[in-house]
């Protein structure tokens, strides 16, 4: 398995033509308590840098985007009602939905953690 | 964060503030904490101990001269001539229409009135009233003065541990404001404040804030709560946020303000926008701000329509998760005809309609503590 981050700090784990998509820890701790979570319904195209969920915070709404295009084959259930699971566990429980890639190739230009680590020290 | 943030001017506290781990923002041209350990941490130790708040933002003036009392009663709907030494009134600021330039609160001193005007608002206040009270009239923005905030059922007992005055800060009930020192320190101290708690509101030389500031968080209630907690607390004690509640296209009537027109004033009239107002008191506004409790968990924020069936009745002008209430509350202006307590409507968010009832304000008790109700 390989995980990759965004920018817009999500994060994707890919297994094969399989991923899981979230928001790092970094992400929940700028948006700080998480009260809803939408989650993309199962079969559901996404497209690459495109909204596909939404996180709400105490303040404000908050989009998050998909790393990579593909279609949703699970979201996760247990952010109904536990949404806080986002900011106790943003790399673990707290994952949005799963999705089958369209492009593998869609990955390249992602970062590795190393390289998401720098960028966010530089921010 | 955001290029906003080096654009927004620091307010006395802001080293303070960065020290204890807040995250700032601009608000109100000015970088204030949004929060410091999290919103709902600070929202809940607010509502069961004190939090402090730095509302150096606000603007704190002075009035004095000649005429006064008359002169602000051209500008304000409120009884000023009545207003006693020691005691402090909410007023609003009306334009010629009766719409609100600004809410604020009015404190009589001996020789002056002192008055606390919203940040975000306070140069044009400012303007609009140099433009309008007679020469003899001195206006003084006291630039040099920092506003702290302590709220919450244990503010009464850590405020008292420090603070020194000619009477006891039990002699301070709500809407009350007196002279006092803290360690020293000359404070201007208000039984007053925007979460709905017990608390006070604390004016303080800018030289001398982040000493009190200090002190005040040295006592075991007290911690530093951001504009995040600020804001949900105020929600939930059904209190409207200028710039978003209210603004110069509505009215007090309409906001649900019809108490900050005083009788003699209702009887009298002249004050600006008169007019409107009191045919509104006595008929009824087109719209009234409401409260409004959503099922489910979807917060609805600021903007979103509110409808009764296919017809669009209000828009949604707060909204937010309610850590108090555990769900989802909004406020916002509705249909005369949609606004009865018990009403079902529906707002819309991201295209799905939420179940929303209009719901009695405040949505948690306020609990003020006043004069005779010790």
């Amino acid at each position: 398995m390989t995980t990759y981050f965004t920018q817009d700090h999500e994060w994707i784990a890919v297994e094969g033509d399989s991923a899981t998509v979230g928001i790092t820890d970094y992400a929940q701790a700028q948006l700080g308590d998480v009260v809803f979570v939408e989650v993309p319904p199962v079969g559901t195209e996404v497209a690459k840098g495109k909204e596909a969920a939404v996180v709400e915070s105490v303040k404000a709404a908050s989009d998050v985007y998909a790393p990579v295009s593909g279609t949703v084959t699970e979201a996760n259930s247990a952010l109904e009602a536990d949404p806080a699971l986002v900011n106790t566990s943003p790399e673990g429980e707290g994952w949005f939905f799963k999705l089958k890639l369209a492009d593998a190739g869609e990955l390249e230009g992602l970062m590795d953690e190393t390289a998401y680590k720098a960028f966010v020290a530089g921010l | 964060m955001s290029d906003d943030d080096h654009i927004a001017e620091p307010l006395p506290l802001d080293a303070w503030h960065r020290a204890r781990g807040a995250r700032m923002v601009p608000f109100a041209g000015y970088a204030m904490p949004i929060q410091y350990e999290g919103i709902i941490a600070e929202h809940a130790w607010t509502r069961e101990h004190a939090g402090l708040f730095d509302v150096s933002h606000m603007g704190q003036l002075t009035l004095a001269g000649e005429g006064l009392d008359d002169a602000l009663e051209a500008l304000l709907p409120a009884d000023v001539k009545s207003l006693a030494v020691g005691r402090m009134r909410y007023s609003l600021l009306l334009n010629e229409s009766g719409g609100i330039i600004d809410d604020l609160m009015l404190c009589r001193w001996p020789t002056k009135i002192y008055m606390v005007v919203n940040g975000a608002v306070k140069a044009g206040d400012i303007a609009h009233m140099r433009a309008r009270l007679p020469a003899a009239i001195t206006l003084d923005h006291m630039t040099e003065r920092a506003l702290l905030a302590l709220q919450g059922p244990e503010a009464f007992a850590a405020l008292a541990r420090v603070t020194t005055g000619r009477w006891d800060l039990s002699a301070l009930t709500f809407m009350m404001g007196g002279p006092y020192e803290i360690d020293g320190i000359d404070a201007f101290i208000t039984r007053s404040g925007y979460t709905g708690e017990d608390g006070f509101e604390i004016s303080v030389d800018a030289a001398e804030v982040e000493r009190v500031a200090d002190i005040l968080c040295a006592q075991p209630e007290v911690k530093p709560i951001g504009l995040g907690a600020r804001d949900s607390l105020r929600l939930e004690a059904g209190l409207p946020l200028y710039g978003h509640d209210l603004d110069t296209n509505t009215d007090p009537v309409s906001a649900d303000l019809g108490f900050a027109i005083s009788k003699r004033r209702r009887t009298e009239g002249g004050f600006p926008g008169a007019d409107r107002i009191l045919k509104y008191l006595a008929d009824g506004a087109p719209t009234k701000r409401v409260g409004l409790a959503l099922e489910g968990r979807l917060p609805a924020r600021e903007g979103a329509e509110i409808f009764a069936g296919d017809v669009k009745v209000g828009t949604v002008t707060s909204g937010g998760f309610a850590p108090s209430v555990g769900a989802p509350i909004a406020m916002g202006y509705v249909d005369a005809a949609h606004a009865a307590v018990g009403t079902r409507l529906e707002i819309e968010v991201r295209g799905k309609r939420l179940a929303a009832t209009v719901a009695p304000m405040p949505f948690v008790p306020h609990r003020y503590v006043r004069k005779g109700a010790a």
